[in-house]
């Protein structure tokens, strides 16, 4: 099968036409190297004829500065490569053709039979830019379509071209290097320089007879953006005020959804136990698999609300903003100012984050970027601290404010702040001396195409979904088994009589007294009474415990694990999860989940690295056991440390 | 005079490189002799900055921006 290869620099809808060639959904974004991973699909011209069509991240040159970039070099450079392309499509933005066309002549000059794609030439139209389609063929000896993505124009005779043969060009921009392409070998500066040199003005010469600008017709609206939107001062306020209109769109508007989603999962439970005949297998689904089920659903809207924003921001061509605005401050961190597009999406996910942080070019900055990164208060935090701050925080309101409400917020500053602590404290012991430099591009603002913001929403929030859904399903179907056997029916109910007759005082029932009695015997609440000893100074019960362990997984099992192991002692009764919180007690009988308890749990989940999946991308972006080991490490020490202070202080 | 010294608005035409090592990327997004840049904004201590060419917008560090000459453009 033909195998096409679709390269261009970042920022020229080079996603977006993948998606229309393919129909084949992804990310597509605004910010220069938003596409970091690889992507396939299939074209199909007509009933006969496909082709395989590979998306290839972002870059602007041959010579690679960057993780990503360098993936694409080898691609191309090496003719052995399982990926190398029988046809290269460069795309190019008609509004910056001189730049477009500098990786362009590289890919030419490689021999590879390349198609010239000139997009955005709707913007170009109305910025007064004529292309000479004609001469550029000419010249370059290659097909060259012009289209507009965004307008879903030129795509068909994009399609007719490549069913037809192309032919490498024979003229070689820089024909000395063509034949061997050492080019992207030798290191010697001045001779990059030089090719760089002649490159443009190459380009330059063609350009001359190809290209027209009627400058009377070009309007800038994204140079008066940037007035304000990059000010000293205006523009670290706007970002400030987009940040917290995030955040409050997030806790607002999924508040409602986020109620009916917590009912209907009740009332299903409850239906289901009405309708399904009394045994294990109803046990297992209302009291495991429901609960489990539900503590992910339920933080749907919120995950989506986020994602919806991110990608916006992304598209938009905002981010790179960001990236201008607050580089300076990351500096002083170790960081660069690139390193804003991973912690911010850390907010979300650190997986997608962590992936971000290839575009960043200087090793050790990207290194600290992925270290640091989760402690990011990411989208599995949510459930953990929302119910908790629920519990243990009491719902005080001062004007506006709701105390509430300032908690999470502080909960979100902290893992900032311990983010850019931990980087700084990265900078001081990674000692050996870099080269660091920044050089990125502002693409002109953008307005977010509605199919393109939709369907990464859709993705990444299914994505979430699939993969938390999975573990929590598994997990909560494991503990249900382990909270429900282990003991010996015959002996265990005359051994709860007993030892409630022994109990000096009553508080409840001999039936819930029995079920708790039981699961304390179970297998879960025997490895929970093993492991008691390591989270009592912390403030937890076993059962917390369990929630902790079942938690190195995945944050977001913590509030599925706890709602399995009440509903296992409560038998079933479907109080929301809040309410069973709070009716835990210690030995002496006071409330278990106090404030001190609550604060300590809030700053372990904080602090721990509780998630297999970041350990995962870690590792293979690192590309060694040694740097997620550490992460997982300090992170753990780091959390238990800070959660032991804050339950003994507080207690 | 160096980029980094021109004032917020004013233009210059790239004339060299001072000593000193300059990443090859600056010279692929085509900071290159001959070419007209204008310092569209600056920020805190002028670093970094907002550079605006031909076709594209940049930003770049004050470290970098000390190596490349320019001559001013009345």
């Amino acid at each position: 099968m033909l195998r096409i290869a679709l390269l261009g620099n970042p920022n020229t809808g080079k996603t977006s036409l993948f998606n229309l060639l393919t129909g084949l959904n992804q990310k597509v974004g605004n910010y220069p190297g938003i596409t970091t991973e690889k992507k396939v699909g299939i074209l199909e011209f007509n009933q006969k004829q496909r082709a395989e069509i590979i998306d290839l991240p972002g870059l602007y040159s041959l010579t690679p500065s960057s993780t990503d970039e360098a993936i694409v070099t080898q691609i191309l450079v090496d003719a052995q490569n399982s990926h190398h392309p029988d046809v290269a499509v460069v795309i190019a933005d008609a509004t910056n053709l001189k730049r477009n066309l500098f990786l362009y002549t590289q890919v030419k000059d490689l021999g590879i039979p390349t198609l010239l794609v000139i997009n955005m030439m709707d913007e170009a139209v109305r910025k007064g830019i004529h292309i000479d389609k004609e001469i550029l063929e000419r010249r370059f000896q290659t097909p060259v379509v012009k289209v507009s993505v965004r307008k879903n124009k030129g795509i068909d005779t994009l399609k007719e071209k490549l069913g037809e043969p192309i032919a490498p060009a024979q003229n070689a921009t820089i024909p000395s290097r063509s034949k061997t392409h050492p080019a992207y070998k030798p290191n010697a500066k001045q001779l990059r320089l030089q090719e760089s040199i002649y490159r443009y003005r190459a380009i330059r010469d063609v350009l001359k007879e190809a290209l027209t600008v009627n400058q009377a017709e070009a309007r800038d609206l994204t140079s008066k953006l940037d007035r304000v939107l990059t000010h000293k001062v205006w523009g670290y306020a706007i970002f400030l005020l987009v940040l917290s209109l995030i955040f409050q769109a997030i806790f607002s508007w999924a508040g409602t959804p986020m109620d009916w989603i917590d009912q209907g999962f009740n009332s299903f439970g409850k239906w289901l136990q009405w309708v399904m005949p009394a045994g294990v297998f109803t046990d297992l689904l209302s009291q495991g698999v429901i609960p489990g089920i539900a503590g992910v659903v339920m933080f749907i809207p919120q995950i989506a609300i986020l994602f919806l924003f991110l990608t916006l921001l992304e598209e938009s061509g905002y981010m790179s903003r960001v990236v201008f605005l607050l580089d300076k401050f990351m500096r002083r961190f170790g960081l660069s100012g690139k390193s804003v597009v991973p912690l911010i999406s850390g907010v979300a996910c650190a997986i997608p984050a962590i992936l971000s942080a290839r575009n960043i070019e200087n090793e050790r900055e990207r290194l600290t970027t992925i270290m640091v990164t989760p402690f990011m208060t990411c989208s599995a935090r949510i459930p953990v601290y929302t119910i908790l701050i629920a519990v243990v925080i009491p719902n005080q309101k001062w004007g506006i404010f709701n105390l509430q409400g300032l908690v999470l917020m502080g909960m979100y500053i902290l893992g900032v702040t311990t983010a850019l602590l931990a980087a700084a404290v990265f900078k001081k012991v990674l000692k050996r001396k870099y080269k660091s430099f920044l050089i990125v591009e502002l693409p002109p603002y953008r307005m977010p195409q509605f199919r393109n913001v939709w369907i990464s929403m859709l993705e990444k929030t299914k994505a979430f979904v699939y993969k938390a859904g999975q573990v929590i399903l598994a997990i909560s179907v494991v503990l249900w088994f382990l909270a429900n056997y282990g003991y010996r029916e015959e002996t265990a109910v005359p051994a709860a009589q007993m030892a409630y007759e022994n109990s000096p005082h009553k508080p409840e029932d001999f039936q819930t007294f029995a079920s708790g009695y039981r699961l304390k015997h179970s297998y879960l609440g025997r490895l929970g009474r093993f492991i008691e000893p390591v989270v009592a100074p912390l403030g937890y019960d076993w059962k917390i415990g369990i929630a902790l362990l079942a938690s190195i997984a995945a944050r977001e099992v913590f509030v599925g694990t706890l709602a399995t192991v009440y509903s296992v002692q409560d038998e079933g009764d479907e109080a929301p999860i809040k309410q069973r919180l709070l009716g835990e007690v210690r030995a002496d009988g006071s409330r278990l989940f106090d404030l001190a308890t609550g604060i300590s749990l809030l700053l372990f989940y904080a602090f721990a690295m509780q998630c297999m999946s970041t350990i995962a991308v870690v590792r293979s972006e690192t590309r060694s056991w040694k740097w997620p080991a550490i992460q997982f490490g300090y992170m753990t020490v780091l959390a238990y440390v800070a959660a032991l202070l804050a339950y003994q202080i507080l207690k | 005079m160096r980029i980094s010294d021109l004032k917020k608005g004013q233009c210059g035409t790239i004339k060299g490189f001072f000593a000193g090592d300059l990443p090859e990327k600056f010279y692929e997004m085509g900071l290159l002799p001959g070419i007209r840049v204008e310092l569209y904004n600056d920020s805190w201590s002028k670093d970094p900055l907002y550079l605006k060419m031909e076709g594209c917008a940049l930003a770049i560090r004050k470290a970098e921006a000390d190596k490349i000459e320019v001559e001013l453009e009345k």
